[in-house]
């Protein structure tokens, strides 16, 4: 193929290879884009068929028992996850607590004011990256540990739950803050001290506020996580069934993943249809986290 | 106050013959004219000998130049000569550079500014400084002035007084003074630049750097820029990095020429100080033939 023949096939078709319609008809290119094409769908219609099933099978129980009922062993099909929702929005808003302002902290040493030459900054950065691999059955453990040193006996409460998710996503909100925080332009950081700010107006009053966005997407996505996460929660020995509200820190709590943990190993069919129902509410959960995080995002763009 | 005779003469021309470069050189050099003193009489800062690392890179060898109150200084020389690493080293700007290390004395008033008991942070409340590209704050135009003095601490009974001011003094208050509350970001980039300048007024400071302040700029907004120039000469002492010629020599008192020497054994090139004179001397009878080379086209 001579070099005109390529610049008349491409005239007509000037966006290519974003729209996928390539003119590229060799063999290997369209095995490629059916691979392409594969990978793409096999997650996706994996996705929705998984969605769809549950939704499916737990279409029979969504009435306002699921809400707003506890658990119950005399009628399983009026069985409700109230304990497990409201312990699942107490177990989130400690975790952020604890986490954001840890991580937020963290990060703006490591990236501001931390010296890189120092080993032990080495050292932190080293371990960061390890922490992020941990498995989360270990920040479990951890949190019992951390419980049991402050002297608590119990440790199946909103605290030691939220000690473990906040191990958990800790390493999530550092990175993603620092990404954050590193793509303010020096520019204006130099501006500031040029004007005769501290490095802490700096770091406080224009890199901070700039990084919002990002930090308030990685804060969110790393919530995301925590709240599916059983693994570390069982190991705190959290309860499957709770029949009050939570109303403190202190207060034993249950989770929703924990409720569907402990409810899909029921035999009973009602059981089941409730597990899969709750499962849509955690969704549903997860959904209305992430939209917040792109109602913040945007909120503050618009200052800019 | 003195004026160039025409904003767009001055600006057009990079490339014209050598001849007429030093025509217009000439007629330039008659409008910013004003009686100077061979040496600045008070100076207002004097570098001694200064030398600046990058590690073990000498970046800058024995610089020894003394800025006269309100004048405009420039320093010229080709890329890489160290004419920004000097004028960093000015308002301590080059500590935030890792690894840069500095000898040599700067005085500010007869201070140290690299002395053990000086804060580099009132350094940079004194010595303020506009950078090459245009950084607004990602905030609304008004408090991209008002930032400077609260973070200063600065006791300010009218903010909105001072804001207006320090937008006067940079000429940009006719055309910001209806959307003050707008982001900085909506300007264009000779007004961004104009109101980093009044940022950096709103300081109060003494001694304003400038960076290569138009090299992001178009022409008129470069003529703008040049015109400020002359105006804050009134108030302030200026001394100004830049690469254009034209503009050392129609906006500047004095003119410092640096070049870069390539060390014998490692290959590293050092920038030093070659010539430092008024900036007429510099432009029509260099003393010193790199100098010379330079300033017509020659070399660099």
């Amino acid at each position: 193929m001579n070099s005109s023949t390529l610049v008349a096939e491409r005239d007509d078709t000037t966006p290519a290879i974003a729209t996928g319609k390539s003119r590229d008809r060799e063999p290997m290119s369209l095995v490629f884009l059916g691979a392409l094409w594969f990978s793409l769908f096999f997650g996706v219609v994996v996705l929705i068929v998984l969605i769809l099933d549950t939704a499916v099978s737990g279409a029979g129980r969504f009435d306002s028992d699921l809400i707003t009922r506890y658990d119950s062993t005399l009628f399983p099909e009026r069985t409700g996850f109230r304990a497990g929702i409201l312990g699942t929005v107490w177990l989130m808003v400690t975790t952020a607590l604890l986490a954001v302002p840890l991580g937020i902290a963290a990060a703006l040493y490591l990236e501001e004011f931390a010296d890189k030459t120092k080993w032990y900054n080495r050292f932190i950065e080293v371990n960061l990256q390890n922490l992020a691999a941990v498995p989360s059955v270990v920040y479990g453990l951890l949190a019992v540990a951390v419980l049991a040193l402050i002297g608590f006996q119990r440790t199946g409460i909103v605290l030691g739950g939220a000690i473990a998710l906040s191990l958990l996503i800790l390493p999530v909100i550092i990175i993603t803050t620092r990404e954050a925080v590193r793509a303010v332009p020096n520019e204006i950081r130099f501006g500031s001290l040029a004007l005769g700010a501290t490095m802490w107006q700096t770091t406080w009053k224009q890199t901070l506020p700039s990084a919002i966005p990002g930090i308030a997407t990685g804060t969110i996505l790393g919530l995301s996580r925590a709240i599916g996460e059983a693994a570390p929660l069982l190991l705190l020995g959290i309860a499957g069934a709770v029949r009050f509200d939570p109303d403190g820190v202190t207060s034993p709590v249950t989770a929703l993943p924990i409720q569907i943990y402990s409810l899909t190993s029921q035999s009973q069919e009602a059981y089941q249809q409730a597990a899969s129902a709750a499962i849509i509410v955690l969704l549903v959960m997860v959904l209305a986290l992430n939209a917040l995080a792109i109602f913040i995002r945007n909120k503050f763009q618009r200052r800019w | 106050m003195a004026k160039r005779p025409s904003t767009m003469t001055s600006s057009e021309t990079f490339s014209g013959s050598l001849n007429g470069f030093m025509d217009r050189m000439s007629d330039v050099q008659t409008a910013v004219d004003r009686p100077l003193p061979e040496q600045p009489a008070a100076p207002i800062m004097e570098t001694k000998n200064l030398n600046v690392f990058y590690e073990d890179f000498h970046a800058v060898h024995d610089v020894n130049l003394t800025f006269g109150k309100h004048e405009i200084t420039a320093l010229i020389g080709p890329s890489g000569c160290g004419k920004s690493t000097v004028l960093r080293c000015l308002n301590r700007m080059n500590d935030l550079v890792s690894g840069a290390r500095v000898e040599g004395q700067v005085a500010y008033h007869d201070i140290d500014i690299y002395g053990p008991k000086v804060d580099p942070i009132q350094v940079r409340r004194h010595i303020g400084m506009v950078f090459q590209k245009p950084n607004p704050f990602p905030k609304s135009i008004y408090d991209n002035i008002a930032y400077g003095p609260r973070v200063n601490g600065m006791k300010v009974d009218d903010m909105d007084g001072l804001v207006e001011q320090a937008l006067n003094g940079a000429a940009l208050w006719d055309e910001v003074k209806d959307k003050l509350k707008q982001s900085a970001y909506g300007l264009s980039g000779g007004q961004q630049q104009r109101l980093c300048i009044a940022r950096t007024i709103a300081t109060q400071p003494d001694v304003i750097l400038m960076d290569e302040p138009c090299s992001a700029l178009d022409p008129i907004a470069t003529s703008r820029i040049e015109d400020l120039m002359t105006q804050l000469r009134e108030t302030y002492t200026i001394i100004i990095v830049t690469h254009n010629m034209q503009q050392a020599a129609r906006v500047s008192d004095r003119t410092a020429f640096f070049t870069a020497k390539a060390d014998e054994t490692t290959g590293n090139r050092t920038g030093l100080l070659v010539e430092y004179d008024l900036t007429k001397q510099i432009f029509n009878r260099p003393n010193d033939e790199r100098t010379e080379a330079y300033i017509s086209g020659r070399f660099g």
